[in-house]
């Protein structure tokens, strides 16, 4: 019953970083357009994101709970020594949820657009900086459970340029999930090409990120070549996702946003499990290498057991629901748009 | 202010914030869906623009009720650690099965929001009785989470290790349904006067009426059948206390001496140091009888109670006075109401009666937070009644103090625009969602 578990657990984190990610990213590409286009940019990207934007920040949720019930004691310690970067990362998410509301349904469009559309584009970016900042603090093995004094304990646990070099890294694979994703919401050729280069655009930085965090990672003595080229499956996830994103190149000038959007979830994917493939079972490295294991640290027998029947019978009522409404109001829309 | 204080407060507002958008977001789908049939129905636009007009604030709302919701399942940690270590997994079944529910809400919202003239009428329809009933369900499941932390079951507590953990036997706590049903009322109550006192107002002011009138009419059908039921709900709720937590009802009565035949004090100011209450009005007896069901039964006082694990009684006391006090006036109003419709229909399109309805909008969310303060008072020292200290579950990271002015600020501010951003909605009605305005204007 752990590995259904550990299953959801792993698949919530994808689904938050490529749902929850290309709408931080829709955000973020709005903070980085030029003036001209950003009218447009919001109105293609609400359209895109507006009937599927709640259900994306569900499985943060489900992360979440799935942490706290069935492995307790790893909540817990992140809890406790990521406390500061938590909190940021939760202002910017109040920030982000109701700004976006604000400015979607506030009943008159006048100067107050201005107060909402800043904070919407600014904590679209905050927040996945600070999601990068503790999901590299918990393998950085920087937190010292033996800490004395406040700031070894609660902030060089995740201040360190190896955490901030993922947490850029994170904003810009939001930004190029977004970009790619709206490709295939455009209704006019010019608009398309416009995205077609921003996409460009967004994969450089996300290489150029990316090497920033190897980099980084160098500077604070982490293993990071190690755990991602040490072994042959990690090694495989990242010679399949370098693959990809050649042929996902070839086929951005072609008209075929749904491969597109299947390349660049590919490519996450894998990042991901290159990430963690190393570590499992391992989700915490802590400093004295007494690292919090998914399998030695989960709670007791009767407690997995049932999260897993409840997450489960859960998936059985929400994964018909949640593929018919992104059918509904995606394919359909998609249809009618190309008659 | 220390560290611990701040922490609880942090939590109590953080909660009684996101308890206000949870209950509209759990009510207000199904004022919305009573509207919506009563347009697919009779056809009558006007059924349509209400409809229309309150998705858009269940939308705000449910934003809003949602990342408070976020914030309050990492706050669990970020204060309380060492609570939610022990607790995550015993306490867990509702949260993971809410997962589902949420989800469902979601995705129906989804469906209901931008499914207009898109979807077959009936089953768009559907979908928004579904947010209803999902939201409903998930505060219910929320509630049966908070219920175990006042009546702890499903483990075996021994020489600090909690054992044999049974996630379902702790869902069904002994406290879940009481405290279930009177929550659930409380939302229909709370959101049912606070819309029909805004509509009230609207009427009053002479603007876009009939509009406001079926509004109007809706809500406080809703409100009013609720603050009926409410102190039938409350007296289970106060034998099952009496029962599981005699330190919270004594709190809650300022009940300080173990008697029989025991007084129901109405006001009064309790001295906890003199162990009495002044200046309370006394009904004798009536205490046990609502406690035991029998006036002569014996009420337990503060004193059969450790000292060390008394709760604040006057916080306690003053919340219950207000919540009852509250709750009976709206019983009150409500039988207006019902003799108006039944009886004196002139009463109806009198000024008196909407003025009540105006005056009575803040009531029913006050008497929500002063019930959870009740609950929540009521149940210290303890964080799992009986078994772990509040105290014993902080975080020790210091500097909590910060951390509650900054989420304070941003409660403050968040109540501030949400506020500003309803008043808009309610004053645009006219020219946004009344048809038969929009009508006589082009
Ligand atoms: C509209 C709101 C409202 C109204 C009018 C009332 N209540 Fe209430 N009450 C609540 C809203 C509430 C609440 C906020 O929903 C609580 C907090 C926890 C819970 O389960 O419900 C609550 C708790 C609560 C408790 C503590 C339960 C516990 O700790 O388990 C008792 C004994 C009562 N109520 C009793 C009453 C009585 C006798 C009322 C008579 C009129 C009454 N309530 C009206
Ligand atoms: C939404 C309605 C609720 C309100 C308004 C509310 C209010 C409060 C208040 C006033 C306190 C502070 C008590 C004190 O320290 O004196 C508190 C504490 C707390 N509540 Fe609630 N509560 C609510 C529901 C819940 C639920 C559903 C849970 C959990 C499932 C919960 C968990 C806690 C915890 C963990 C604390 C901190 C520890 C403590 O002080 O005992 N509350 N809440
Ligand atoms: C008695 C107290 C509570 C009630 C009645 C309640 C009820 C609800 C409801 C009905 C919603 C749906 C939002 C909406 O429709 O506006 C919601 C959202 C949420 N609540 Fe609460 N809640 C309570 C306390 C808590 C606590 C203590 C937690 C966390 C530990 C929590 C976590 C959440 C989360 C994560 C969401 C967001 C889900 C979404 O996106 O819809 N709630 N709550």
């Amino acid at each position: 019953m752990i590995y259904v578990v550990i299953v959801f657990l792993w698949t919530s984190i994808l689904l938050y970083i490529l749902l929850g990610g290309a709408d931080f990213g829709a955000g973020i590409i709005e903070l980085f357009t030029s003036k001209a286009n950003q009218a447009k940019t919001r109105k293609t990207m609400y359209n895109a994101i507006g009937p599927i934007w709640e259900a994306n920040h569900m499985w943060l949720i489900i992360a979440i709970v799935i942490l706290f019930v069935g492995f307790p004691k790893i909540y817990t310690t992140v809890s406790i020594y990521l406390h500061i970067p938590l909190v940021c990362m939760l202002l910017g998410i109040i920030a982000r949820g109701t700004a976006f509301v604000f400015r979607n349904y506030d009943a008159v469009k006048d100067d107050m657009q201005r107060l909402y559309t800043p904070i919407f584009m600014y904590s679209s970016l905050i927040t996945p900086f600070f999601l990068g900042i503790i999901a590299a603090s918990s393998v950085s093995g920087k937190i010292d459970l033996q800490a004395k004094d406040f700031l070894s304990a609660y902030v060089y646990s995740w201040l360190n340029w190896f955490s901030i070099s993922v947490g850029v890294f994170t904003v810009s694979i939001c930004g190029f999930l977004a970009t790619i994703f709206i490709i295939g919401q455009t209704d006019t050729e010019q608009s398309r090409l416009h995205f077609i280069k921003m996409a460009r655009r967004t994969i450089y930085v996300v290489m150029f990120s990316g090497a920033l965090v190897f980099l980084a990672a160098y500077l604070e003595r982490i293993p990071l070549t190690d755990w991602i080229f040490g072994d042959i499956p990690g090694l495989i996830a990242i010679v399949a996702a370098s693959i990809s994103l050649v042929i996902m190149f070839i086929a951005l000038n072609r008209d075929k946003p749904i491969l597109l959007r299947l390349l660049a979830g590919f490519q996450i994917t894998m990042i991901l499990f290159a990430a963690t493939y190393t570590h499992f079972p391992d989700i915490v490295l802590l400093k004295n290498g007494q690292n919090l294991s998914l399998l030695s640290h989960q709670g007791q027998a009767r407690a997995i057991e049932s999260l897993a029947y409840a997450l489960l019978i859960g998936s059985v009522f929400i994964l018909p629901a949640l593929v018919y409404l992104i059918y509904i109001f995606q394919v359909r829309k998609d249809n009618a748009g190309s008659h | 202010m220390d560290d611990f204080l701040a922490a609880r407060l942090q939590m109590a507002f953080s909660l009684g914030f996101h308890i206000v958008f949870a209950c509209i977001g759990m009510v207000m789908p199904f004022f919305m869906s009573v509207a919506h049939f009563y347009w697919l129905k009779t056809k009558k636009t006007v059924y349509k623009d209400v409809t229309k007009a309150w998705s858009k604030g269940v939308a705000i709302f449910f934003a809003t009720g949602a990342v408070s919701g976020t914030v309050l399942s990492f706050e669990l940690g970020l204060l309380w650690p060492t609570f939610m270590e022990h607790a995550g997994p015993i306490f867990g079944m509702p949260f993971s099965l809410e997962g589902t529910a949420f989800f469902i809400e979601a995705i129906a919202l989804g469906f209901y929001m931008y499914g207009w003239d898109k979807l077959n009428v009936w089953f768009h329809w559907v979908t928004g009785v579904i947010v209803g009933i999902s939201g409903l369900l998930s505060g219910i499941l929320v509630v049966a989470a908070n219920a175990w932390m006042n009546s702890p079951s499903g483990f075996d507590y021994l020489d600090g290790k909690y054992l044999n953990i049974d996630p379902i036997a702790a869902m069904f706590n002994d406290a879940w349904f009481s405290q279930a049903l009177h929550m659930s009322l409380a939302a229909f109550v709370s959101t049912g006067f606070a819309v029909a006192g805004v509509h009230a107002l609207m009427i009053l002011r002479g603007r876009n009426v009939t509009f406001h009138s079926k509004a109007f009419k809706i809500a406080a059908a809703f409100g009013t059948v609720a603050a009926c039921l409410q102190p039938i709900s409350g007296d289970i709720s106060a034998k099952d206390v009496a029962q599981r937590q005699p330190a919270k009802l004594a709190a809650m009565e300022a009940h300080f001496h173990t008697e029989r035949n025991a007084a129901l004090l109405l006001g009064g100011i309790p001295d906890t140091a003199g162990k009495k209450v002044n200046y309370a009005i006394k009904i004798p007896g009536l205490l046990s009888f609502m406690a035991t069901g029998d006036f002569n039964k014996e009420v337990k006082g503060l004193d059969s109670i450790p000292k060390d694990e008394h709760p604040p009684v006057a916080v306690t006391h003053y919340a219950f006075q207000i919540m009852v006090g509250l709750g009976m006036l709206m019983v009150l109003i409500a039988i207006l109401y019902f003799i108006a419709i039944f009886k004196k229909r002139q009463w109806l399109s009198s000024k008196w009666l909407l003025r009540l309805f105006i005056a009575a909008t803040p009531i029913g969310f006050i008497a929500l937070e002063a019930g959870w303060t009740v609950t929540e008072v009521g149940r210290q020292p303890w964080i799992i009644y009986g078994v772990m200290r509040t105290a014993d579950a902080m975080t020790p990271m210091p500097g909590i103090v910060y951390s509650f002015y900054l989420f304070t600020a941003v409660y403050v501010s968040l109540a501030i625009i949400v506020t500003f951003l309803l008043y808009r909605q309610i004053t645009m009605v006219g020219k946004l969602y009344d048809s038969s305005l929009k009508q006589t204007n082009s």
